[in-house]
């Protein structure tokens, strides 16, 4: 196959898991919206397996709070499982949209004869690539479906400003990105953006959810937010999502430097894409030492990493497109 | 700093109430000293800085791109009086940027240090004894076996050996404590970042850095007096410097031919000969992007290319009195270059100025412009002045451009100005009988040779943040206890408890590892 053709089969893909995760997404939030809102299987702790040792377990459980399950009647376990289809669907369908835009994106990288991520374009749809992949590697080990809708619809929204605005044809780098350092140091950075993408969605959602929890169980109106874990349960996730991407985030910012001496003569020069790769990580850390320091915790801690995921976005539309630096590999013209 | 339950002193966070009697400097100091150190003041430090280090990125930076900070302060005069007295075009070495980062280092060592004293305290000091009401811990399980109380604990020390915990018996009770790591790796991560900043300032003030544009076939040494630029850092030494010469041979620019990118440059390649010193062996080098020369500390860079058009200028009587490359600075992506050829061996003076264009088109609009960045179809437009170039006086003078004060464009004989499109061997004639030939093109590189003594250190301190950070985020700090009492069924009840020591555990890992130990003891000997 020439690599026309692999480029057309590319772009092909592309526009075929747009459409896959499109439909997952309706699968998503069709679950949330049409499901017994009482469902908070998420919130069920784990600590009730010590029971399984035929021991007196005794503990306590902070995480389980709010409403606690009623007696369900028939009628809203009939509805309970066809929600519960759908979601199991909408997995199925990210799985297959996953598949799909994998093969955009090695295409991709065949017909142009290398690692697809030196625009705009292919920083975009790998960036996509890794929300989701973050997104199904976390559903293999945590019940976190109740997110699909907060996950694929940046996915979406993300291939289609790549395929809309910066579609660049598939071609050879730039001399400057000719190094074992570009795939080091862009897949690293991708890789956070995809779990701080994750992240961002939770602190969101537990932003959301701790406002909720403040008016009394009984007076509260129901909504699919029920059916979304515990705000502490959320923020605990969330948490855990931006430790997780933080030394990553790290890494990427070293090997960043590292390369920009190789390239530059200079590891650290205050390019503007650095400056904003630096703020990112400060109010990143700032948000580690906020959950640790009194009067800082939940809100305002959650906010700061909102804050955080806003530098991201920034650095990475704006710098890329709008500032002037070293680092204008955008090729959208 | 990073996380919660390993905060040291909890009266950092707490204000001391304001005492109506006014405070005696020491105490004053020791309050100013707690308020800098808490959590809190690092806090708004670290949001500071990054707040600070937004206008930098907004504002052209002298350090960044001295260009363009010069053309915006052309362009608004006003403000760049107001940014120049806010240190704005020069952010990053600014007063008030080094303070943010100063208070927060200063911030972190305060608090950092004593939390080393407590932590190397706690590394040395057994596990703590054993609550009285296990039962109370946030995960606890029991059960039975038919071991004796004694070989119940023996059982659970070994087992708990085996994990790698730190065991110790009080009072018939076993305690034990895992995972001291994460506060090694927090406080490896934050003095790491003191590491850093000292080789980053080592860097800064021993090393230096220089630009040159050297054309094809030509030489320069390490020497001050080579360089088109210097910035050496305050404490470099100019006396020392690496004693190496390197020669450009041949430099080749491939790039892209066809489709959207058409015209982007794709590669670069400059074949090199250097010697370390003057009696060591020359060798040769393929400079490009990415594959810097380093010799012997100091690394050479490709920065960029250009051309430089060879011309020869003839007096009326047709000796040479000018021959050679001159480089010409490319203005778009297509290599459209701009230049002036000085003659100030004839009398009177003459001065060339015009464009290269390595891919010439005559476009009705813009007039001739380059289409293409390779040498496709050369040509170089240029125009004569004739007069005094004002270099006589000694006053340095740009080679890119002309002053014309002292000189007149010359005119064709039809009266107009005369300009001329030279291809490669064309001859342009002034009309008082001067001649310049466009003799041929070679390429220009320009290259930045630096020597920074930081980074190795640098790099060593950064992989030391990694790795201590990685530790503080993923290990987990927690005890578990174990005490074993006879029952009056002549079995032994063991009670197995947890607890977390970190933040955000949700005492997952740890609950696993209750019900495992509670699992093994169960079984009957």
């Amino acid at each position: 196959m020439t690599g026309d053709a692999l480029a057309e089969l590319s772009n092909n893909l592309l526009y075929s898991a747009m459409v896959v995760y499109a439909v997952a997404m309706y699968c998503y939030t069709a679950e949330l919206a049409f499901g017994s809102p009482r469902r908070r299987k998420a919130v069920e702790p784990q600590v009730r397996e010590l029971a399984a040792v035929g021991t007196t377990p005794a503990y306590v459980d902070e995480s389980a709070s709010g409403v606690d399950a009623p007696e369900a009647d028939a009628s809203d376990e009939a509805r309970e499982a066809r929600a519960s289809r759908l979601g199991r669907v909408a997995v199925s369908l990210t799985v297959l949209a996953f598949a799909l835009h994998l093969g955009s994106i090695v295409a991709r990288g065949v017909s142009a004869g290398r690692p697809p991520w030196g625009n705009m374009f292919e920083f975009s749809v790998t960036g996509a690539l890794a929300v989701t992949g973050v997104f199904l590697l976390l559903l293999t080990r945590k019940d976190v479906r109740y997110l699909g809708t907060f996950v694929v619809l940046p996915v979406l929204l993300t291939l289609g400003l790549a395929v809309a605005v910066f579609y660049t044809e598939s071609a050879q780098l730039v001399p400057a990105l000719k190094s074992v350092w570009l795939v080091i140091h862009v897949t690293a950075a991708i890789i956070a953006s995809g779990i701080l993408t994750i992240g961002f969605a939770q602190s969101i959602c537990y932003l959301v959810q701790e406002k909720r929890e403040r008016v009394p169980a009984e007076s509260r109106q129901p909504s699919f937010m029920d059916r979304l874990p515990a705000a502490a349960v959320l923020d605990r996730s969330a948490y855990k999502m931006h430790a997780f991407a933080y030394p990553i985030w790290t890494f990427a910012v070293i090997a960043g430097a590292i390369w920009a001496e190789n390239a530059w003569g200079r590891y650290w020069g205050w390019d503007p894409k650095e400056t904003w790769a630096f703020i990112t990580w400060m109010v990143y850390t700032a948000y580690l030492h906020a959950r640790a320091t009194a009067g800082w915790k939940g809100r305002k801690a959650a906010y700061l990493a909102c804050l955080g995921y806003a530098t991201f976005l920034f650095n990475y539309l704006v710098v890329n497109i709008w500032l002037v630096g070293f680092h204008s590999y955008a090729g959208v013209g | 700093m990073v996380d919660q339950t390993l905060t040291s002193a909890p009266a950092r966070d707490v204000p001391p109430e304001p005492r109506p009697p006014a405070l005696k400097p020491l105490e004053l100091a020791r309050w100013a000293w707690r308020q800098l150190t808490s959590m809190r003041t690092a806090l708004v430090l670290l949001f500071l800085l990054a707040l600070a280090a937004v206008p930098g990125s907004l504002v052209p930076q002298r350090s960044v791109d001295a260009a363009r900070a010069a053309q915006f302060a052309a362009e608004n005069p006003t403000l760049a009086t107001w940014y120049d007295r806010l240190s704005l075009f020069s952010v990053y070495s600014s007063p008030w940027f080094a303070a943010t980062y100063l208070l927060l280092f200063v911030s972190l060592v305060g608090c950092v240090l004593p939390r080393s004293r407590a932590h190397l305290a706690a590394s040395l000091a057994r596990p703590p004894k054993a609550p009285r009401n296990l039962g109370r811990l946030p995960v606890h399980a029991t059960t039975t076996t038919n071991r004796t109380p004694e070989d119940a604990i023996a059982d659970a020390r070994s087992a708990l050996k085996a994990r790698r915990f730190r065991v110790d018996v009080v009072d018939g009770a076993l305690s034990a404590e895992k995972g001291y790591l994460r506060e090694t790796g927090n406080l490896v991560f934050h003095l790491s970042l003191v590491l850093l900043l000292v080789a980053v300032a080592l860097g800064h003030l021993l090393g230096y850095k220089a630009n040159v544009l050297v054309v094809e076939g030509s030489a320069f040494s390490n020497t001050v007096s080579a360089y088109d630029t210097w910035t050496p850092g305050p404490l470099a030494d100019e006396s020392s410097m690496a004693p190496f010469t390197v020669e450009l041979d041949d430099l080749k620019v491939r790039y892209q031919e066809s489709g959207q990118q058409r015209g982007a440059p794709r590669d670069f390649r400059a074949t090199v000969r250097y010697t370390a010193s003057p009696d060591a062996e020359e060798k040769s080098y393929v400079l490009r992007v990415n594959h810097p020369l380093k010799v012997d500390g100091v690394k050479v860079f490709l920065l960029g290319n250009g051309y430089a058009p060879v011309f020869t200028v003839r007096d009326k009587a047709g000796e040479v009195v000018s021959s050679g490359p001159v480089p010409f600075l490319p203005r778009d992506g297509n290599n459209t270059s701009t230049g002036v050829v000085k003659v100030p061996g004839t009398s009177p003076q003459l001065g060339f100025e015009g464009v290269f264009l390595p891919t010439a088109v005559l476009d009705p609009q813009a007039g001739p412009i380059s289409v293409y960045p390779d040498l496709r179809l050369p040509r170089a437009v240029l125009t004569a002045f004739t007069g005094d170039l004002g270099v006589d006086d000694g006053t340095p003078q740009s080679v890119y451009s002309l002053d014309k004060r002292g000189m007149t464009q010359v005119t064709g004989t039809n009266g107009r100005n005369l300009v001329q499109s030279l291809g490669p061997g064309a001859t342009m004639t002034l009309p008082s009988g001067e001649t310049l030939t466009f003799d041929g093109v070679r390429l220009w590189t320009s290259l930045q040779v630096s020597r920074d003594p930081g980074v190795t250190p640098a790099l060593g301190a950064a992989v030391l943040a990694l790795a201590g950070l990685m530790l503080s985020l993923f290990v987990r700090r927690r005890r578990v206890w174990v005490r074993a009492t006879a029952g009056d069924d002549g079995r032994t009840l063991v009670e197995v408890a947890g607890l977390a020591r970190t933040e955000a555990e949700g005492g997952e890992g740890l609950t696993d590892e209750v019900r495992e130990l509670t699992e093994e003891m169960s079984v009957d000997r």
